[in-house]
């Protein structure tokens, strides 16, 4: 069934909501900590668990393929939903702040990746992912 | 006629949403067929439209969530929210090889850590230059240097004044933008093809949704990977703006 699937997302993301909202009570933060990193994590050891013990049929794969799927017109509906006028507003400070910042962390992860190249480009290779949906993606 | 077509769209307005999207991803797609012959990828288009929709809906109606502020179009502001767009994210988790993930993990770690000082040491020290010179005010614009959450969150804490605030929203607002218009520019440059890259970029570039769109913008197979180490900066960055770095600023501000 494929609400199986849905159902089996829904509560990985409200389990791991649930910790990280724990883990920053515990922490003494007001926000969430990570929940949906968490959750990410949970859904991860789920499908090794399940794929291992023969309990994820097709179907019940589908119902969180979709949703991964539906991911790249999630993003477009939040990029509509930002606060340009606000961000454009802000002025020297926020454009010098953020540019600064972003070209600074830009060159740290270029030069980190970098040092992998030689190591390890041959795994890029045979990198795949198994959900029919995003096939037309690529 | 249309008044009931428009109040047809208003009374469903996630289904409106959809086919909203959907007509942004078809029209990116052929602009990135046509016009670009394939070079920029349809997903950077489409974000680049929303983002320019957000901009209209922003000056026509004075609010402060883009095209979702009009009700015509306020499914966007449900589909485009934090509830969906958690769950999409953590639907690609499903596609995550667990041994690649973890052959990062440690690199991952680094890189969070570093994207959260980074960025807030820049930050503090551009508002030093101009004039924001006590600690508050300072470590605020710092915090927004890492995400638009971590800001007004750290200046809160600590008691920032409301145009600090804004000043720190600006900022991280500013970078997300950056990065999720800027990283299928600069995706060469920042030897973004591993899941191993991916996840040091999640590290470091933070903002969720500056990471997360920037890479469905360049490779829709590494989201699950840059995105599991994103989600940990705001918490981490929530966690240590008004504590180690307000006291480290404070320190050596006197």
């Amino acid at each position: 069934m494929i609400i199986f699937g849905t159902a089996l997302l829904a509560v990985c993301h409200l389990l791991g909501i649930f910790i990280g909202d724990l883990l920053g009570q515990a922490l003494g933060v007001k926000t969430n900590v990570g929940g949906v990193g968490i959750a990410m994590l949970l859904l991860i050891f789920a499908r090794l668990y399940m794929q291992k013990n023969d309990k994820l049929p097709k179907l019940t794969e589908l119902g969180v393929e979709y949703w991964g799927a539906m991911y790249i017109p999630v993003v477009v509906a939040m990029a509509a939903q930002q606060d340009m006028v606000a961000a454009l507003r802000g002025g020297p400070v926020a454009l010098l702040s953020a540019l600064a910042a972003v070209a600074v962390c830009a060159i740290v992860i270029a030069a980190i990746n970098r040092t992998e190249r030689q190591a390890e480009s041959s795994a890029s290779e045979s990198m795949r992912h198994d959900n029919p949906l995003l096939t037309d993606t690529e | 006629m249309l008044e009931i077509l428009q109040k047809a769209a208003v009374h469903n307005e996630l289904i409106a949403a959809f086919a909203v999207v959907g007509l942004i991803v078809l029209v990116s797609g052929q602009i990135s067929k046509r016009l670009t012959f394939g070079r920029v990828h349809g997903s950077a288009i489409a974000i680049v439209i929303g983002l320019g929709l957000a901009y209209w809906g922003g000056v026509h109606t004075g609010g402060h969530k883009g095209l979702a502020d009009l009700s015509l179009f306020s499914g966007i502001g449900l589909m485009g929210g934090a509830m969906l767009r958690d769950f999409a994210i953590v639907a690609t988790a499903f596609e995550v090889q667990a041994t690649e993930a973890r052959k990062a993990g440690l690199i991952g770690a680094v890189s969070l850590m570093l994207g959260t000082v980074l960025p807030f040491i820049v930050g503090a020290s551009i508002a030093y230059g101009f004039g924001y010179s006590d600690p508050v005010s300072m470590t605020t614009i710092g915090a927004g240097a890492i995400t638009y959450i971590v800001g007004p969150v750290t200046g809160a804490a600590i008691g920032a004044t409301p145009d600090v605030m804004a000043l720190s929203i600006a900022t991280g607002l500013v970078k997300a933008i950056i990065v999720m218009v800027g990283t299928p520019m600069a995706a060469r440059f920042l030897a973004l093809k591993t899941p191993r890259s991916a996840m040091v970029f999640g590290g470091l570039a933070g903002t969720v949704s500056g990471v997360s769109a920037g890479l469905a913008a360049t490779d829709r197979k590494l989201v699950p990977y840059g995105a599991l180490i994103a989600t940990f900066h705001t918490g981490l960055g929530c966690l240590m703006g008004p504590s180690v770095l307000f006291f480290t600023i404070r320190a050596l501000m006197g």
